[in-house]
């Protein structure tokens, strides 16, 4: 083959292989990583998942058996567990949407330069204390002598009551996951040229047209993207459920953490976790489908 | 050439003397110590390296199952010794990650109250897997300015007039709670032992704690939650242990705990020895000063919970005035008639039948109740 090659094509050719393999040296140790750690990591998780623990001296036994899957499709805890976690994370999505499309657009389109940072800082602000920090907060705000019940009280109303229940998990989420639907959708409105707006008012359309049918559709990618944050990430967290939840606040992560720390059922664990992945990847498709990753 | 030859191996040999003497004369060696946070306290644990030599390393866990799955990691050789608590410890005996100990090489064992030298969780077919450290009950917990009257049964925490202010652990042996409070109210179902259910009695029992669930508000996991739910006022009684009574007290919430008339269950921990461990001999000077009066009074003391030396009480008494009383370390045999101490529920019942419901299904029952 090479013989057929003029001169100056192999050389150039020569040249593209050098630097090819220059490539595969310097991302060796990225891709290298990527397949040791994610990749293994997830493989093992799945594997694992067919294996059982003796249930007495909570030794692993690597006997192949689909007995864990069974367990989940057949015990009806499981699915209601797995419902809430998404029912939970749907609610949480939605309600950030709501909160995070007029706040991003108050600071893509309408606010002053000076203004905008000042927003920004002040939506990445909480980012930058301690998680659990940020969930005690809420504990001391939403418990039974709280702020919350303290100031309904003060001004006359009665006692709200909303510590340790699911709407304390729903609305800790939704404060939580807040930033991370902030900044795509602010992205996404921060691209949008003025002069469609411009052209859509010329042709007549009014504020609330021109939101429906030329803003809305342009930042639905930022939507869809900021959702997969607050979705994937309500999906795998147990500590809030955990802190300011009730005796009905189960979530998946919950019952995987329990597994391995309760009776050491690793291969459960790894099991039910495969539930999460699955929603995660069935939403990923339909996000696909609405385009939120167009922009890559 | 032979002289040289000669002086060289000499030399070598001298060499590999010295290190040598000098390793056995300055320890026994490292003990690696899988512990409970707070027992292993430089208090006791510095003058023990100075007497012995023995050098000390501690891992904390968090669990009864993160010890167990400690003392397996690296085929079991990487941890020498564990403070298992009942619900862990039949768990390494069967599992053989543990291995038999000669209390006759502890002069303080006879000094041990009778109900510790051989309990069940740690000694089986008259064999020790280990040697007792301390002890102390789950009690009732109640708020003295909302619960009236005072209460003294465990029905407080099954009926409904606390509704949605009762807190319990959550933690799959507080099923063995449910059951000790059956045995005493419902002697038909014939439940001998809260740890040992035949599926009868687990259903009677798991039964009782669905109605009690509504009236829960929180199942508290640490123990810090279950005191930030006494001083919200969210809860009002609960199952607990000393140590919350002891910090909501100090902290001037009006509480009080007590042992209810059914009795209650109870922890006691084991201090055990790995199957794999190269340093017995570290290991057993590590159970003889553990046993000591001194020691059991200090670590009874920081911790908040009971020896099992029974000569520690004067000494409890000398560092903390009226601590021995208050922790029942003087209690008479009789009192720990009424307390059921932890043990791993097994498959095989104490009558021989082999039917009852083993931990895994205690811990799917307890998902399941969580729902």
């Amino acid at each position: 083959m090479a013989a057929s090659l003029d001169r100056p094509k192999g050389l150039r050719q020569k040249r593209g292989a050098r630097r090819l393999g220059g490539a595969l040296l310097l991302f060796s140790a990225p891709i290298g990583f990527f397949v040791a750690i994610y990749i293994a990591a997830l493989v093992a998780l799945f594997v694992s998942a067919f294996w059982s623990v003796n249930s007495f001296t909570g030794l692993l036994e690597h006997v192949w058996t689909t007995a864990n899957f069974s367990t989940l499709w057949h015990g009806s805890v499981y699915r209601t567990v797995a419902l809430r976690t998404i029912g939970i994370a749907f609610a949480v999505t939605i309600t950030d949407a709501v909160i995070a499309f007029p706040f991003a657009y108050f600071m893509a389109r309408v606010a002053s330069p000076r203004t905008r940072a000042l927003l920004f800082v002040l939506t990445l602000l909480p980012l930058w204390a301690s998680y659990l920090a940020r969930v005690y907060a809420w504990q001391v705000i939403l418990d039974h002598n709280g702020i919350l019940n303290w100031s309904l009280q003060k001004i006359g109303l009665p006692a709200a009551n909303l510590g340790y229940t699911n709407t304390a998990v729903w609305i800790v989420f939704s404060y939580i996951w807040l930033p991370f639907m902030i900044l795509p959708v602010y992205a996404a409105l921060e691209r949008i040229p003025h002069s469609y707006i411009e052209a859509s008012r010329d042709l007549g359309a009014r504020g609330s047209r021109t939101l429906r049918t030329v803003i809305l559709p342009l930042a639905l990618p930022g939507i869809v993207a900021g959702s997969i944050f607050t979705f994937s990430l309500t999906l795998g967290d147990y500590i809030t459920p955990t802190l300011v939840g009730g005796s009905n606040s189960q979530f998946i992560g919950n019952v995987v953490y329990d597994s391995v720390n309760q009776s050491s059922n690793l291969p459960f664990a790894a099991a039910y976790a495969t539930v999460p992945l699955a929603v995660m990847g069935i939403y990923l498709l339909i996000a696909r489908r609405l385009g939120a990753f167009n922009a890559l | 050439m032979r002289k040289p030859m000669w002086a060289l191996i000499a030399i070598f040999a001298v060499g590999l003397m010295f290190p040598a003497a000098g390793v056995s004369k300055q320890t026994g060696g490292t003990l690696n110590m899988v512990a409970w946070e707070g027992y292993l306290q430089p208090q006791w644990v510095n003058p023990f390296q100075k007497q012995t030599g023995c050098h000390i390393n501690a891992k904390y866990a968090g669990s009864s199952d993160e010890m167990v799955t400690l003392m397996r990691t690296g085929g079991g050789s990487q941890y020498d010794m564990v403070s298992a608590s009942g619900d862990a410890s039949l768990r390494l005996i069967y599992g053989h990650d543990v291995q038999t100990v000669d209390p006759t090489k502890v002069p303080d064992f006879k000094n041990f109250g009778k109900a510790f030298q051989s309990p069940p969780n740690n000694t089986v077919g008259g064999k020790h897997y280990g040697i007792s450290l301390q002890w102390g009950p789950n009690t009732l917990l109640y708020n003295t300015k909302k619960v009236k009257p005072a209460p003294t049964s465990w029905s407080v925490i099954y009926s409904s007039k606390y509704k949605g202010k009762v807190t319990v652990p959550d933690n799959p042996i507080q099923i063995a709670d449910a059951a000790l409070y059956l045995m005493k109210h419902k002697p038909s179902l014939g439940i001998r032992d809260p740890y040992e259910l035949n599926p009868a009695q687990f259903t009677a029992t798991i039964n009782l704690l669905k109605q009690q669930k509504p009236l829960v508000k929180k199942y508290w996991g640490l123990a810090g939650q279950e005191i930030s739910l006494f001083k919200s006022g969210d809860a009002v009684v609960g199952a607990s242990w000393p140590y919350q009574t002891n910090t909501l007290i100090a902290d001037k919430s009006p509480v009080k705990d007590l042992i209810p008339s059914e009795g209650a269950t109870g922890w006691l921990d084991t201090w055990m020895v790995s199957a794999h461990t190269k340093n017995l001999d570290c290991a057993y000077k590590w159970l003889a000063y553990v046993s000591t009066p001194k020691v059991q009074a200090e670590q009874a003391i920081y911790f908040g919970e009971t020896p099992v030396n029974s000569k520690a009480c004067s000494i409890m008494d000398k560092l903390s005035k009226g601590s021995c009383e208050q922790y029942h370390a003087n209690a008479p045999l009789q009192y720990f008639k009424q307390i059921y101490f932890w043990k791993t529920p097994i498959a095989a019942c104490g009558n021989g039948q082999n039917n009852c419901m083993d931990y895994t299904k205690w811990q799917q029952a307890w998902t399941a109740l969580k729902g």
